[in-house]
């Protein structure tokens, strides 16, 4: 930095050498920064821990952040577009919940993020580096999707959907089980572990996209079960409820949420997983199965990223690729940590999410910004919201004046 | 005194509300354009019907109509109500979605339409996100959406049920006929005119290095990057080969998929591993540049597709073939502006201006190129030359005088295999002899 500098007018630039040493400390005239004595002064700015914010005050810093953060991304829109941020704001509002369909595909969407934070949270709580949803998501839909290819037509719709709610479960189970063994028995590193697994699963229905293509030379499976006038139409399709396509997802995956909440807060087996997630020593002094804990836990938390798959292929698509999990997989471990692992808070995070990438789709539209405008501006309100929690966990205080 | 103090408070209380009402103003009319658009909207969906009361298209000659016929004025809809839904498989960064993209601003200068009434999804993939884009356009008023991508068709098909009233047109697909649905069109063009093209501009840059001395006649081995072993790529390759061989005899090619319509890296590797299979020539079909980025480090010529390589290649492109799409998408515009059908499967070539070959490379082209190129393309417009004259390629040894493909259509007949003129997609799968598939 400061040597690239050196290229301003030369009368501008000083002596070369001594802007080199000195580094981002210009010679300035009224500052004789080499000569001054060592005197102790008290720092500029001090931290203290907080022991414990009251709520409300918590809140507080949050919305602060997030209204911020907003001011920000509204000066780095109209700086890079000269757009009126207002304008953009509006269309992301427009595209996320613009129409009824336009929202109902945001719920949709933000309920299958939901679905796989919910399943990653208990391996996370438990200090179980879980990177490997995609993989569990995608296996899970694979199990669904070949149930609706081989089975459809063939078993009455009530049992079909049981079976492929229930092949999805155990396929994503399996997923999550293998890394979980070889972690509990000959302590491998699970992350890498589970990451490797999404490739495999990738591989494995890429294979299976072979056998099912449809049509011939489109290297994908098409709308499983579209073909009208045979017994297998929509066979393994969520049917409405309430008289709405996406009512299923939303009674499952608020299920799995309540679920999940009570399980990790009010069960021993919940409180299991807590402690192994501290400090497994402690949980072996205190008599627990750690082994067991840990093989239990990632069993539960790859069944219901499987189960993702399901409400994906069943609820959703109608189709398996390779993009199926789309990388919600990965997303959905910044929606567990951001809500510290609270299943309710989840709904609201991954509704966020959902929302920038519906409405960036929109802005797309409307304004001819490419999605990598709302990364950025996910991005800006992310590391607001991020950065809020230092503000909630320490208290800042300038130097006091003397 | 109470009274006065009264109005005056009243007079205050007024002028402040309007004050608030002035202010209140900005915001409105910045919400306006949502309501003006909302109102453009709403007799465009009325207007609609009437277009699809037109009789419907029938099995349509896919070689179609040329221009529309300007008459029945009565069931068209006005220029200022249209509104035009594009859905995209990629960005402008993108060869294969920037010259859809081409097409899309061409047609609206042509027609003279305003930014607002085109709504383009761009980065569609193609699963059921699809299917939520078209509808949406529908809701949001669409008379007509166009979709670039193959896999993109079955959600298009799905959109196309739920909306009879909104054209939907699909580029590369192949199921609109079949359908049944009389809103369901397939749109492509006789690419295979612009390969063959660019293989004679191949074809002549072997001649040269022949001459040159720098490979022997037997050596003249092309190198080919293809996409996926569909009909699409095989048709493409194969008229590539044939233009390279009307002109080069002794040409011969090597073909290696990548099974991936736009993968930098795995292309730019199958480019290496043709070059290193001793290919001194090499072409592509699929979407990125990275054919020829090896290619230019490698000193080898390349032919590229959709947009030309000369900025990626400076010293060895030597063109690329290419699609223009505004004519067709003008074409289905301006069948809605007039009222008359759209055909269900519509596929032109170099007479339309739909195919074409990007600018040549004169620093890397063998002399005497543009000539050839322009008698050529001109043999081609006039129909006097057919790319798969069934004299000038065998299969297995064997001269082929009938072919007969899954349906039961036979595509050989008058001496020549009728490309694209059954559907509007690429049918030509027929492996001739002197094309190796080094996949296999």
């Amino acid at each position: 930095m400061g040597t690239s500098q050196t290229n301003k007018p030369s009368g501008d630039a000083g002596p070369a050498p001594a802007t080199g040493t000195q580094g981002k400390y210009p010679p300035d005239a009224g500052h004789t920064s080499g000569a001054r004595p060592a005197v102790h002064r008290e720092p500029l700015i001090h931290l203290s821990k907080r022991d414990d914010v009251a709520l409300p005050k918590a809140v507080l810093i949050r919305l602060a952040a997030v209204a911020l953060s907003l001011v920000v991304c509204a000066g780095v829109i109209f700086l890079l577009t000269r757009l009126n941020p207002l304008d953009v704001y509006k269309g992301f509002i427009d595209g996320a919940i613009g129409t009824s369909r336009r929202t109902w595909v945001t719920v949709r969407d933000a309920l299958v993020l939901l679905c796989v934070a919910i399943g990653l949270t208990p391996a996370f709580k438990m200090r179980f580096w879980n990177i490997g949803a995609e993989g569990q998501v995608l296996v899970g839909g694979l199990a669904s999707a070949a149930l609706m290819i081989y089975a459809g037509g063939r078993l009455p719709g009530p049992a079909l959907l049981a079976a492929m709610f229930a092949a999805s479960l155990l396929a994503g189970c399996i997923w999550g089980l293998i890394p979980a063994f070889f972690k509990a028995f000959w302590n491998t590193n699970e992350t890498l572990f589970t990451l490797m697994l999404n490739y495999v699963a990738m591989q494995i229905v890429t294979f299976c996209i072979v056998f099912w293509e449809n049509p011939a030379g489109s290297n994908t499976v098409g709308i499983i079960n579209s073909a009208k006038n045979v017994p297998s139409y929509q066979a393994g399709y969520l049917p409405s409820l309430f008289g709405n396509a996406y009512g299923w997802n939303v009674v499952i995956v608020a299920a799995l949420t309540v679920g999940m909440y009570i399980y990790l807060k009010y069960t021993k087996q919940g409180y299991e997983v807590a402690v192994v997630g501290e400090s497994e020593n402690t949980a072996r002094y205190a008599g627990i199965h750690v082994r067991k804990v840990i093989m239990r836990t990632m069993a539960i938390s790859g069944a219901i990223c499987g189960l993702g798959g399901f409400i994906i292929v069943s609820g959703a698509s109608h189709t398996i690729s390779t993009s199926t999990a789309g990388g919600r997989g990965f997303t959905a471990i910044i929606v567990a940590w951001l809500a510290k692992f609270n299943a309710f808070t989840m709904v609201v995070i991954s509704f966020f999410l959902v929302f920038m990438q519906k409405g960036a789709m929109q802005i797309a539209t409307q304004f001819k910004l490419n999605e990598n405008a709302s990364d950025v501006i996910t991005g800006i309100i992310l590391f607001f919201i991020l950065g809020s929690e230092f503000f909630i966990n320490y208290k800042v205080r300038l130097r006091r004046k003397t | 005194m109470k009274k006065v103090l009264s109005i005056a408070l009243t007079a205050a209380l007024c002028a402040v509300t309007l004050a608030a009402c002035g202010g209140g103003s900005t915001t409105a009319t910045t919400a306006a354009p949502a309501a003006t658009e909302a109102a453009t909207a709403a007799p465009a969906a009325t207007a609609a019907p009437a277009a699809t009361e037109a009789p419907a298209a029938t099995t349509a000659a896919p070689a179609a109509t040329e221009a529309p016929a300007t008459e029945a004025p009565s069931a068209g809809i006005p220029k200022d109500s249209l509104r035009i839904g594009f859905i995209f498989i990629g960005d402008e960064n993108e060869g294969y979605t920037a010259a859809h993209y081409e097409g899309a601003k061409g047609m609206q200068q042509a027609l003279g339409l305003a930014d607002s009434q085109i709504l383009i999804k761009w980065q569609i993939p193609e699963d059921e996100t699809c299917y939520d884009a078209a509808v949406d356009l529908a809701d949001q008023g669409c008379q007509i959406v166009f979709a670039n991508s193959f896999g993109h068709e079955q959600y298009m098909m799905q959109a196309a049920e739920e909306f009879p009233d909104v054209e939907f047109c699909h580029a590369t697909g192949y199921q609109a006929a079949s359908s049944g649905l009389e809103n369901m069109h397939n749109y492509f063009t006789a690419v295979y005119e612009s390969r063959y093209v660019s293989g004679v501009v191949a074809g002549l840059k072997l001649n040269q290095m022949i001459e040159d001395g720098k490979i022997t006649a037997d050596q003249a081995v092309m190198g080919y990057v293809g996409a996926f072993p569909y009909a699409e790529v095989i048709s493409g390759y194969t008229s590539f080969f044939l233009g390279a061989r009307s002109v080069c005899p002794t040409a011969t090619m090597k073909v290696k998929y990548v099974n991936s319509w736009a993968d930098f890296a795995l292309e730019k590797e199958a480019a290496q591993a043709l070059i290193a299979a001793g290919c001194v020539l090499i072409s592509q079909h699929a979407d990125t540049t990275g054919a020829p980025t090896t290619c230019e480090a490698a000193g080898v010529p390349i032919v590229g597709y959709n947009i030309s390589m000369i900025a990626t290649a400076p010293t060895q492109a030597l063109t690329s073939a290419s699609i223009n799409w505004a004519p067709y998408v003008t074409f289905a515009v301006q069948c809605l502006i007039d009222g008359d059908p759209i055909p269900v499967d519509w596929c032109e070539g170099y007479a339309t201006g739909a195919d074409r070959i990007t600018e040549l490379n004169e620093a890397a082209v063998a002399p005497g190129t543009a000539e050839k190129v322009a008698e050529v393309e001109a043999a081609i417009k006039s129909g006097e030359l057919k790319v798969f004259d069934t004299s000038t390629w065998t299969e297995n040894g064997q001269k082929l005088d009938s072919y007969v493909d899954d349906y039961g259509n036979e595509y050989i007949w008058d001496g020549y295999f009728h490309e694209s003129e059954l559907a509007s997609a690429p049918s030509f799968a027929i492996k001739i002899d002197g094309i190796t598939d080094l996949t296999d």
